[in-house]
This record gives structure tokens, sequence and C-alpha cells, in this order.
């Protein structure tokens, strides 16, 4: 196990937290801490040199103009990529799942390259298509093991996998990436140690044993919370609140 | 000099509205007003779809459907229109709109216009055209009116109505499963206020929020007011070139996550982008400790009403009334006496919170409904020592999406002073507030149904009185229809008059 403070990487949080997704660094602080485990959210700014070291990176939602702005800033350091290629865990929300993937569609009409750090492609809606806005349920790939993930979705793009790419989950509810070509609605994608969603929440702080399974790529084995921690039963009922509003 | 009250004076200001640099037209640019005397030329379907209108606000009232303006609005739009454009033409009109602080500014800037002559009756909170309908059909057509604008409908309700003076206070983040993106609001907000022409109008706009500066920053005629902004975050990058705006005022930035504080004060230095020249633009008038402060005179505010927000809401009211002919000495003592706007900041009793066998508790009601309108709530509850209820539903006029809560700094509840009251958290989403305040450290328990909380937190309090020396058993933060639920001054208001 790592024994010194585990470093949570929360990217750019002035541009990517339009919709409350900088919570998700705070969870995961928090569940460390919680177990006795010395943790750190590095909060990484504007302009600031990207950080030496941090075992795992969260990113979140963000409205257009900012997304462009923060794909070029994370295509120009390539510390995200660094990241990847180290197969650390990176979580990424929303906008920042178009982001890191190949391309997505800007609301001026064209085509911004994206990190290719996902096997994927986000499309502009039609003028006629309405935001894909609401309460959300997914099914995760049965190989994370993982109970049905809630949140709230909020965007307009279309995300497609390229052949063979693995979604995040099914959506039970919802829109997820809005893909319906093959009858099967998805969310998200997975490759290696990325984990991408649509679902803001903070999607980690409404699911927690998605929290504890990134926690656990980063630190091994979890020891157990305290079945009596405030954290761990409100977000179990929040959870239940979910599903059950869903239905 | 008695006036008319059915006519409205022109302007004459007592001090000279002030211009902003390069912005400011020649006073030719608007020909003086002919003030209304005579009725306004309705037009024969117009007058009918008024009177059906009437009559269905009428028959809403009688089922104790509620005051009816909205059924009524409804119902007069769909026969004629072009009804709103003809019930504002020919009178002198004020809007207000801003993602917080309309509804109070709105309600301040009528008080400070009453002073001159009686205006059109405020709509309770009805910022809406279905709801402005029934705030311009009250009797008689030609009175001056302010209306309160929701700020999606802004665009839509100056191109109809064609106001002589919009004020902006702030733009930020709320309902984003309603409004798609703040910046798309800002967007519309600037487009049509750029659309020039002789009936453009003079627009009063916070100098300190970045996103009201580049909205408001194409219009003809502006006045820019510094009245500070406590919250930066949908500011950050810059609305004209996505580069960053750096803040003078920003506070901290917190290690965990959390988002920055900031003073919330206006100075000259407040903002700039680090990508283009938009920058806090030069001011005439500014809110400085608690005083309007106009080309080096300053003059205290004395508001009843308590915080900071309610400071900056009663300047750019009060700049305002200026540029429309109702200098500060009439509008300010008008503005102090404001007490309570739609059952905010006031005291209220709920017969069913009453603990077992205890008195009715009472309780100060404050809206915190989005990221910004908590931060001003956070400055009203500084040092507060009463138990406090939070509740959050998550209806069609709250917005769905609770993620806000995770950018309001909760953790600021976890060091309250000490021997404060405990803290109950309540309302239909209440799973999502317990599990944030969890999360921040924060001590609570939930009471689902908000009555039942109140009565939960007072179980043994004593009334403690605030700094502006109200006496209460609770403080109850509450977000838009959680709100309402608690305001037991919204049935005794007599909303529906003006149909």
């Amino acid at each position: 196990m790592n024994l010194s403070a585990v470093r949570i990487g929360l990217v750019l949080p002035e541009l990517l937290g339009t919709y409350g997704d900088s919570g998700n660094a705070r969870v995961l602080h928090q569940r460390l801490a919680a177990r006795g485990l010395p943790a750190e959210v590095v909060s990484i700014a504007l302009g600031a040199p990207w950080p030496v070291q941090c075992d795992l990176y969260v990113l979140g939602g963000a409205e257009d103009g900012p997304q462009r702005q923060v794909t070029e800033l994370l295509a120009a350091e390539r510390g995200l990529h660094r990241a990847v290629d180290a197969n650390l865990p990176v979580l990424a929300v929303c906008a920042s799942l178009q982001i890191l993937g190949r391309s997505y569609d800007t609301s001026d009409g064209r085509t911004a390259p994206g990190l290719g750090l996902l096997p994927c492609t986000t499309t502009a809606p039609g003028p006629e298509d309405p935001r894909m806005v609401g309460e959300a349920v997914v099914d995760p790939d049965p190989a994370l093991a993982l109970p049905p993930v809630v949140g709230f979705e909020n965007h307009a793009g279309t995300t497609r996998l390229d052949p063979g790419a693995r979604p995040f989950g099914t959506v039970r509810s919802g829109h997820g990436n809005g893909d319906a070509r093959s009858g099967v609605l998805v969310d998200g994608c997975w490759a290696g140690r990325v984990l991408a969603t649509y679902l803001h929440g903070p999607v980690l702080a409404l699911n927690p044993a998605l929290a504890d399974l990134l926690l656990g790529w980063v630190v091994g084995e979890l020891p157990e919370l305290p079945p009596d921690d405030p954290r761990e039963q409100d977000a179990l009922a929040a959870h239940r609140a979910r599903l059950e509003l869903s239905r | 000099m008695t006036p008319d009250p059915d006519r409205w004076p022109t302007p004459e200001p007592a001090v000279p509205a002030p211009a902003a640099p390069e912005t400011a037209a020649p006073e030719t640019s608007r020909p003086a007003a002919p003030w209304p005397s005579a009725r306004p030329r309705l037009g024969g379907r117009a007058r009918t779809a008024l009177a059906v209108g009437r009559a269905a606000a009428a028959a809403s009232r009688a089922l104790g459907r509620g005051a009816g303006e909205v059924i009524g609005g409804r119902t007069a739009l769909l026969l004629a229109p072009d009804l709103l454009g003809r019930l504002g033409r020919d009178r002198v009109l004020a809007m207000v709109s801003a993602t917080n602080g309309k509804t109070t500014t709105t309600r301040m800037l009528a008080a400070a216009l009453a002073t001159r002559a009686p205006l059109a009756r405020t709509g309770a909170g009805a910022n809406m055209p279905t709801g402005h309908v029934a705030v311009l059909a009250s009797r008689p057509l030609t009175r001056p009116a302010v209306l309160e604008v929701d700020e999606l409908y802004l665009p839509q309700s100056v191109r109809v109505l064609r106001p002589r003076l919009v004020v902006l206070l702030n733009l930020s983040r709320d309902q984003l499963d309603r409004t798609g993106e703040t910046r798309k609001v800002a967007r519309g907000w600037r487009r049509i206020l750029a659309e020039s022409g002789p009936n453009a109008p003079l627009v009063v706009a916070n100098a300190d929020d970045p996103l009201v500066v580049w909205s408001a920053g194409g219009a003809a005629r502006v006045i820019w007011v510094g009245v500070g902004q406590p919250w930066h975050d949908d500011a950050r990058s810059c609305p004209a070139c996505d580069r960053l705006i750096e803040f003078a005022d920003d506070v901290s930035v917190r290690a965990d996550g959390a988002q920055a504080i900031a003073a919330g004060e206006s100075r000259p230095d407040g903002w700039r982008c680090t990508g283009c020249a938009l920058r806090r633009p030069q001011t005439a008038v500014v809110l400085e400790r608690g005083r309007l402060v106009h080309d080096g005179q300053s003059r205290d505010l004395r508001l009843a009403l308590p915080g900071r927000a309610n400071q900056r809401n009663a300047v750019m009211a009060a700049v305002a009334a200026c540029a429309l002919g109702v200098g500060y000495d009439e509008s300010l003592p008008a503005l102090a006496r404001i007490g309570a706007v739609e059952g905010r900041y006031a005291v209220h009793r709920l017969p069913g919170a009453r603990p077992s066998g205890g008195r009715v508790p009472s309780y100060r009601l404050l809206l915190g409904k989005n990221p910004a309108s908590w931060a001003e709530a956070f400055e009203m509850l500084a040092g507060a020592t009463r138990p406090l209820v939070l509740v959050l539903n998550a209806r069609d006029a709250d917005g769905h999406d609770t993620s806000w809560l995770w950018d309001v700094p909760y953790e600021r509840l976890a060091a309250r002073p000490p021997g404060a009251g405990p803290i109950v958290v309540s309302g239909e989403r209440a799973a999502d507030l317990s599990v944030r305040l969890a999360y921040a450290g924060v001590p609570h328990r939930t009471v689902p149904v908000a009555a039942a909380a109140i009565a939960a937190a007072t179980a043994d309090a004593d009334p403690v009185p605030d700094s502006t020396g109200q006496r209460a058993d609770v403080d109850v933060v509450a977000n838009y229809t959680a709100f309402r639920g608690l305001d037991t001054t919204r049935g005794r208001r007599r909303t529906g008059a003006h149909w």
C-alpha cells in the first residue's frame, strides 16, 4: 500500500467546474481520510505548471468556450497524456469525455481535435435536436463489478465510440452518449484506467462504489469504512433515492 | 407641486445620471418622450383579449387556484399576440433582470419611483410575459411600471416592450437544466442590448460582474455602477475570448477543491481579462462600506433589509431611479423602509410546526437557490447562532439538477460559533443535501417535512435577535419552491388585484 499521501489532481477547476464536478475530488479525498489514509487534492490551476506527480486525475464539465480553451491547454501541456501513458486512473465527466476523445464539434460548427486519449468522437446536435437533460441510470460494464450508477446529464453533443471501444456502461434510463445507431444506448467510455461518463451529481458523491473503484486502482485493497460513517450512510441513501426517482 | 397621479414627469434628475466613459450618447438620442396622458390606443382585439384574460383570471381565483395571473395572461396573449407591445407603448417602463436579487430590486425601484407618481402594481415575482400582461393590464393603463424579467426572457421582453431603462445586476449559474449555459443567456442579453436605435434602453449595469459588463457592453448608453459581486466562478474565463479573467478580491482558493471565496467588495481594479481588452469599466457610483458614493458624495443607505446583497440591490435601484428623474434624497428613504420582499427576510410562524407541547416556533426565511445566492445567504448568516434549517426541492422552478450544492462552500457551516444551534436538512431532495453536508463535515440530521424540521430544530431554543433586531427561533434557508411553501405571507398578498 502506498504510504505517502495520495495526490488527487483536480484539473482546471476554474474552467471545468460548471456543474459541481469539482466535488468528485472532495469525495475521493474524504473517502481516503475516513479510512485514515493520507490524501491531498492538488488543484491544477490555469497558468500554473503541471504538478510533478499525482496519483489520479479528475476532470469535470464545462460550457463550450471554456471547453475549447481546456482542450488547447491540455494538448499543449501533455501532462494528462503522460498520466494515461503511466496507467494512472482518470475520471472524465461530460465535456471532459468529449475533450479526451479524438474530436468534437464546437458550437460554431467546426470540428476541434480532442486529446485522442479515448476512442470516441462527438458530433454537434442538429438545430432541432433537444439537449439531453435529466436523471440517468447506467449499468456499468460487468467487468467493473459496480452497482448501477446514478446521476444527472445535461449535454447537447452525441458521442460515438469507435468500433470495438468499450462504453462505461449501458443506459437503463436517460440518454448517455445519445448514439442510438446500434439500438442500445450506452454511456461514456472505458479504456485502461480512464473512465468517462456524462453523469454529473457529482457522480462520485452519489456512487460511492465507483469512487472506491478508482481509489482501489491507486492504493490496492481499501480498508472498510466504519459502517456508521455519515458520508457512507448518506451517499448510499442518496443513491437509493436517485434510483427511486428514475424508476 | 402636487403631481398629477396619472402623469409621469419629464425626468429632471436631482443628481444628474452618471454617464459611462465613452459610452454616453447625447441625450438627444432619445427624443423627450411625450408622457402619456391619454388612454393608449389598444385596439378592439386587444381590449377583447384583456377582457377575456380578466375573466379567466377571475375564474381561476374563484376556483381557489391562485391569483390567476398566469392563466389570465396566457389566455389574453393567445387571443392577441401583440397585446404586450400595445400595453407597453407610450408609457415609462423599467426592467430589472439578474440571476439573483431581481425581485427585491424591482420592489426597490418601484418604491423609489412611486415617490413621484403612482405606478402599475408590481407583480409578485411575475417575471415572464404572461405575468407582465397582468402587471401592465392594471388600470389606469398609462401608469409607469417596473417589471421583473426572467433572465431567459429579457431579449424577448426588451424587443416587445421597448423599456426606457434596463437594470442588470448579475448573471451566474442557475437552473442549468433549463438555461443550458449561463453564457448563452449572456449572449442573448448582449445581442438585444446592442441593437441600437432611438428606442434603445438606457442600461444600468453592475461593473463588478464580467458577464454583465460583456452583456451590456454593446449598448448605446450604459451607467456602470460598482456594487461588488461575491461570486466569480461563472466568469473565470472571458465571455469574449475564453481566456482567464483575474479578480483582485479573490480571498482564497481551497486546496481540497472548494471554489474560491471572494470578498465581494467593489474596487476599481476589480477584474480584467488576461487575453483581451475586457476589464472592469470606470464607475461614477459605487457601494462602499454600506454607503452609496456618487462623485465623492456619500450617503448612508440605512436599509431595513439585512445583508450586503440588499445594499447592492438598493444602490442599483437608486441609480436607476435617479436616471429616471427621482433623486437620492427622495429614493433612499423609500428604499430604506422596505421591510420584507415576497416573504424574504421576514419572520414567519407555521402553525403546523408546533413541537409536541411547545409553542409555535418562528423562523427567519432566507432564499438560497444557487451558489451565488448562497454566497449572499452566508453573508447574512455570518455569526448567527440560531438553529439552522436547510430545505431543498428540485421541481421545475428550482431546476432538476442538484449538483450545484457542491459549488456551495458548506464547509463554512462546520465552523459555526460556539453554542450555535443544531442544523437540520429537509425538503424533497434532503438526501442530496445531506450527503453534501456529510462530506463537508457538518453534523446535521434529516427531517423530510419542512414544518417538522423547523419544530425539531427549535425544540429547546429561545428566540434570538439578529443584527436587524428581528427575533426568531430559527433561520431557514430554502430554495425557490421550498421557500414558497414556507412563506406564510403568500396567501395574504393581493397578487391578483390588477386583473
